[in-house]
């Protein structure tokens, strides 16, 4: 039988996707569950990412699970020049999944073709994490009540953001309107533009934070960082324009939430963390909820 | 006076295949996709003619030598314009013009520095997004290469 493996979001169907949020939503109700026991899984990350590793081993042990790995590539045989593939087949006889961070492109593609394991991709470079992507979808879903319909505003780096990226064409099969909010040099690439063309889905590009917020269903934050900028007084100058402040948020719409794949630095004012509009700290809860999903799913548990 | 200089080129080899239009600037890329410098049969090399659609273009000559469609398909990447004249006992009994293939595997390099197919020895794996203006997407990272980065391996 062929494994199952989650590489990039774009593997999964509409019904795939549907049947992990609902299986999230199980687990939301009901988080400890003895479903992995006597299973190993592998958690290789090749670049630290304590956040996103800690969620995957909450999953587990709330599963009932055991983990194996390392936390970064300098405490595994990795220094030593090791290959990936050769990691990979090695690992994969000590364990019933492998969950990989790495910073090389195509990594997680390239290890599911020689793991005799599932993989998932916990991020692979500047490409896909489509597991934030699911918890996104989640997020949404839960606080909207719908994936159809919506109104979303990305905000900060859409250049070089990888969730906003995957989420944009998640959310394509939805029929959704964007709203693209960024200063000139991180503008959302012409390809996605392209992309949204394609599925004639409407989308606006704006440079201010400003009212327009009133329409949307979802304003999703992300980081603008310092060395994205080659001209450092254009980042001095921009940085302060798309930081969200509690103010911002008055006419908004009732049902409007704040995402942000986190860890936010600056852009939005911890004067926001209070409104019940702010909804990142819960995004980040039900990203474990959404890994027990995946894990159970592909290990064909649930 | 060009039609005539095509005849005695093409009539010069009594079996075999007849590549034209190929861009000057890709002969060599043409002839490393096709393997040529593995074959021992007789072959012909020009270039740097004058072509009004290509600028200058470059002519492959092989005695002896027949290509599979999906052999030939190869070349696409470089030479799009490429027309090929079968040749059976001196004269030209088919003519075929390349295709852009669906697939491409092996070949072309993906031009992202950060793609695992340029750190590993991993065969690269191509779809064709454009046919027109040629540009593949990568198996692996995903990231799409046009014509203008493309590299053959």
């Amino acid at each position: 039988m062929e494994n199952k493996h989650l590489v990039s979001i774009t593997d999964f169907s509409r019904e795939e996707i549907f049947r992990i949020l609902d299986l999230a939503a199980e687990f939301e109700e009901n988080p400890n569950q003895n479903l992995l026991n006597n299973k190993v899984i592998a958690t290789l990350f090749f670049e630290p990412s304590t956040r996103t590793r800690l969620s995957f081993e909450s999953a587990i042990s709330r599963l009932g699970g055991k983990y194996i790995g390392f936390t970064d590539a300098s405490s595994s045989s990795v220094s030593k020049g090791e290959s990936l593939k050769d990691t990979i087949m090695t690992v994969a006889n000590y364990s019933d999944m492998i969950i990989m961070r790495h910073p090389i492109e195509g990594s997680a593609r390239w290890a599911s073709e020689v793991s005799k394991v599932p993989i998932v991709n916990a991020g692979d470079g500047a490409n896909q994490h489509p597991t934030q992507t699911l918890l996104d979808l989640y997020s949404i879903r839960k606080t909207q009540g719908t994936l159809d319909n919506l109104n979303i505003f990305f905000v900060g780096d859409l250049k070089y953001g990888r969730t906003v990226h995957s989420l944009l064409q998640a959310m394509s099969m939805f029929n959704t309107t964007y709203n693209f909010i960024s200063p000139i040099e991180l503008q959302i690439p012409n390809e996605y533009k392209m992309f949204l063309d394609k599925k004639g889905l409407k989308y606006y590009e704006h440079r201010e934070l400003d009212e327009m917020l009133k329409h949307a269903d979802i304003i999703y934050m992300t980081r603008i960082q310092r060395e994205r900028f080659s001209d450092p007084m254009e980042y001095e100058k921009t940085k302060n324009s798309y930081v969200l402040k509690n103010q911002m948020l008055e006419g908004t719409k009732e049902n409007m939430k704040v995402l942000h794949p986190l860890p936010r630095v600056n852009e939005i004012h911890t004067n926001v963390d209070e409104n019940e509009k702010a909804y990142y700290f819960t995004q980040a809860l039900n990203g474990v909820y959404t890994r027990q999903a995946i894990i159970t799913h592909i290990l064909g548990l649930k | 006076m060009d039609i005539n200089d095509k005849k005695l080129q093409v009539s010069a080899i009594k079996d075999g295949t007849v590549i034209d239009h190929i861009p000057a600037t890709n002969l060599f890329k043409v002839i490393n996709i096709l393997g040529l410098d593995k074959i021992e049969s007789q072959m012909t090399f020009g270039s740097n003619f004058e072509s009004k659609k290509l600028g200058l273009k470059a002519i492959i000559k092989l005695s002896g030598v027949f290509f599979a469609d999906k052999e030939i398909n190869k070349i696409a990447l470089v030479a799009p314009e490429a027309k090929l004249n079968i040749i059976k006992d001196y004269k030209v009994v088919e003519k075929k013009v390349v295709e852009v293939p669906d697939n491409i595997t092996g070949i072309a390099k993906c031009m992202n520095p950060k793609c695992i197919t340029n750190h590993e020895g991993i065969v690269t794996k191509f779809t064709v997004v454009s046919k027109k203006d040629v540009a593949i997407k990568c198996h692996y990272c995903e990231k799409i290469t046009d014509a203008e980065h493309m590299e053959i391996k």
